[in-house]
């Protein structure tokens, strides 16, 4: 018997709940900027809906991303730490494969297909599937333009200007319910993206006027 | 009751720490910090540390626990930094404090940082006599506080209007082509150089300032005045006398910040003075400090310098004291306040 509890916050926040590979609870706080606020109480929520307590929880499984990196840091330390707190374990999955996985669980997955991401600053992230679900191509950050011409799903689906037509949202207690045939990318983020950061090479002079030497040694 | 078993979690900046304590006792504090990666840019990098962050988590958890050869079940209640802070590393710890206590069942208690690098010298000295007065100096905060009780009153008297007394070392010693952090560096330099070679400027402290910046700092113009002076020496082809600069730089920032401090006790009637933040450690600081408050007849308490900097610990023992004074636990929804107000000490 397991009980696995799912967290995703590459986008919003959501959190779901599975026993025995099916869904006992799933939620959603659709706030892209809320997700420090939001997790753990949703997470309080799904499990009292569900009538569980966390202590029963048999396993941990969270989105890694690709997504904003705060909110992707938020779900990843509640899922660690709270694996750690109740002495189960935890695997990171890619976000867009619970995406794709979802959607070949229904049966209407198209042969080949896509599922996108917002990167923000122009850019998608995105990764191609096969029927099945399975990974063949990904995941990438490029600009929305280079994502193939084949069916889409995602919440970043229609910043390519197409729309989609599989899920365009992650439902976390379907993927506690797939966590077993999701495959483990570890627990660092998926972030594609270096940080930020400029080097300071040169000295900038503070010199503004001719008016210098004013301190000289005494 | 027993003191409280109490788990705090520090993310603010660039150090990872999580400490445990029971009241007043110190039974664990692990660090792990990131200022390695954060050398090459001369300061810290919020993405770059908000990565380390999680990544040195649960290490950092594991470490604590085992130091204080506790069960995580066993703790009464999880402290953790609120603010003030960068945004995208505090989340990482409350998250993960968050987390503990939904997992554990516990009360959060999401409480000011400052307020802890005043609380942390609980750890070594006991009770604070209050009211007190605070000096913080450290490389994000340089400010005065009239701490009149550390879980619920405490006033800001004065701050730096400009640059914190640590960012003003940092970008010295990039002056100076020295090493990041400065404060170390510099401190080491200063005590073979000559505190009276240059003749800095003391920032607020000229007469017409009174009325307004009594208790004010401004190490803006010192830092320009001290990166002026090197680059006109630089320019006139003389060597620039390094342990001078420093001592003398350093002389500046100790005089005007202790100045303002002893002042402080007297306008404030109170005879203790803490002295807390990371440049707490600061040699020229600390010995100037004990001969003002001894000559003004102010008892100067300091905690020991590893307590000094940013660690978990430090709000352990605020949260401790938050839970003994019977304060109502911090929402779960609370977010990271970068901005924190010191005159909230619990979200
Ligand atoms: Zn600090």
């Amino acid at each position: 018997m397991s009980l696995i509890l799912g967290i995703d916050t590459a986008t919003d926040v959501r959190a779901g709940l599975a026993r025995d590979g099916r869904v006992v609870a799933s939620g959603a706080v659709e706030d892209r900027r809320a997700h420090a606020e939001q997790l753990l109480p949703l997470v309080q929520r799904v499990a009292a809906e569900a009538g569980v307590s966390l202590s029963e929880l048999t396993g941990v499984v969270v989105g890694v991303g690709p997504g904003p990196f705060t909110g992707l840091r938020v779900g990843v330390a509640a899922a660690e730490v709270l694996a750690e707190a109740l002495g189960v374990p935890v695997r990171g999955v890619c976000s867009l494969d619970a995406i794709a996985q979802a959607w070949a669980d229904e049966g209407t997955a198209p042969t080949d297909f896509v599922v996108v991401a917002d990167a923000r600053r122009k850019e998608v992230y995105w990764a191609r599937y096969r029927a099945d679900g399975a990974r063949i191509d990904g995941p990438f950050v490029t600009s929305p333009d280079a994502v193939p011409d084949v069916a889409l799903a995602g919440p970043g689906a229609s910043l390519t200007g197409r729309e989609g037509v599989g899920p365009a949202v992650l439902d976390a207690g379907l993927m506690a319910a797939a966590s077993d045939r999701l495959g483990e990318v570890g627990l660092e983020p998926l972030y594609l993206r270096r940080p930020d950061a400029e080097v300071p090479t040169t000295r900038k002079s503070t010199i503004t006027t001719a008016r210098i030497g004013m301190m000289g040694p005494r | 009751m027993t003191a409280p078993l109490i788990l705090g979690i520090e993310s603010s900046c660039d150090e990872t720490g999580v400490g445990i304590v029971r009241g007043h006792e110190l039974l664990a504090n692990e660090v792990a910090s990131s200022v390695d990666q954060h050398v090459r840019f001369g300061g810290v990098v919020p993405e770059v540390a908000s990565r380390a962050h999680l990544q040195a988590l649960i290490p950092t958890l594991r470490r604590a626990t085992a130091a204080a050869d506790i069960d995580l079940s066993e703790v009464d209640g999880i402290a953790v930094t609120a603010g003030p802070g960068l945004a995208g590393a505090l989340v990482v710890g409350l998250a993960a404090a968050k987390a503990l206590a939904v997992a554990l069942n516990k009360p959060l208690y999401g409480v000011n940082h400052l307020i802890g690098h005043v609380a942390v010298d609980l750890l070594d000295h006991g009770p604070l006599p209050q009211p007190c007065a605070a000096l913080l100096v450290s490389g994000g905060h340089t400010s005065l506080l009239h701490v009149r009780d550390i879980t619920g009153d405490i006033v800001e008297i004065g701050a730096t209007i400009d640059d914190a007394a640590g960012e003003a070392y940092d970008k010295v010693a990039r002056v100076l082509d020295l090493s990041y952090p400065g404060g170390p560096v510099i401190d080491k330099l200063a005590a073979e150089g000559n505190p009276k070679a240059i003749a800095f400027p003391r920032g607020l402290t000229a007469q017409k300032d009174q009325a307004k910046h009594r208790f004010n700092y401004s190490f803006s113009g010192l830092k320009t005045a001290t990166a002026r002076w090197v680059e006109t020496e630089r320019l006139a082809g003389r060597e620039i006398p390094l342990a001078d600069v420093a001592a003398s730089f350093q002389e500046a920032v100790a005089d005007v910040l202790t100045a303002k401090a002893v002042d402080a006790c007297e306008y404030l009637g109170v005879d203790t003075l803490l002295l807390g933040g990371g440049v707490a450690a600061n040699s020229r600081l600390r010995g100037l400090l004990e001969e003002r408050t001894a000559e003004a007849g102010v008892t100067l308490r300091r905690p020991r310098p590893a307590l000094c900097t940013d660690n978990g610990a430090m709000i352990a023992v605020l949260g401790a004291e938050v839970v003994t004074a019977g304060r109502r636990p911090s929402s779960l929804e609370i977010g990271a306040d970068s901005g924190m107000p010191i005159s909230t000490v619990l979200a």
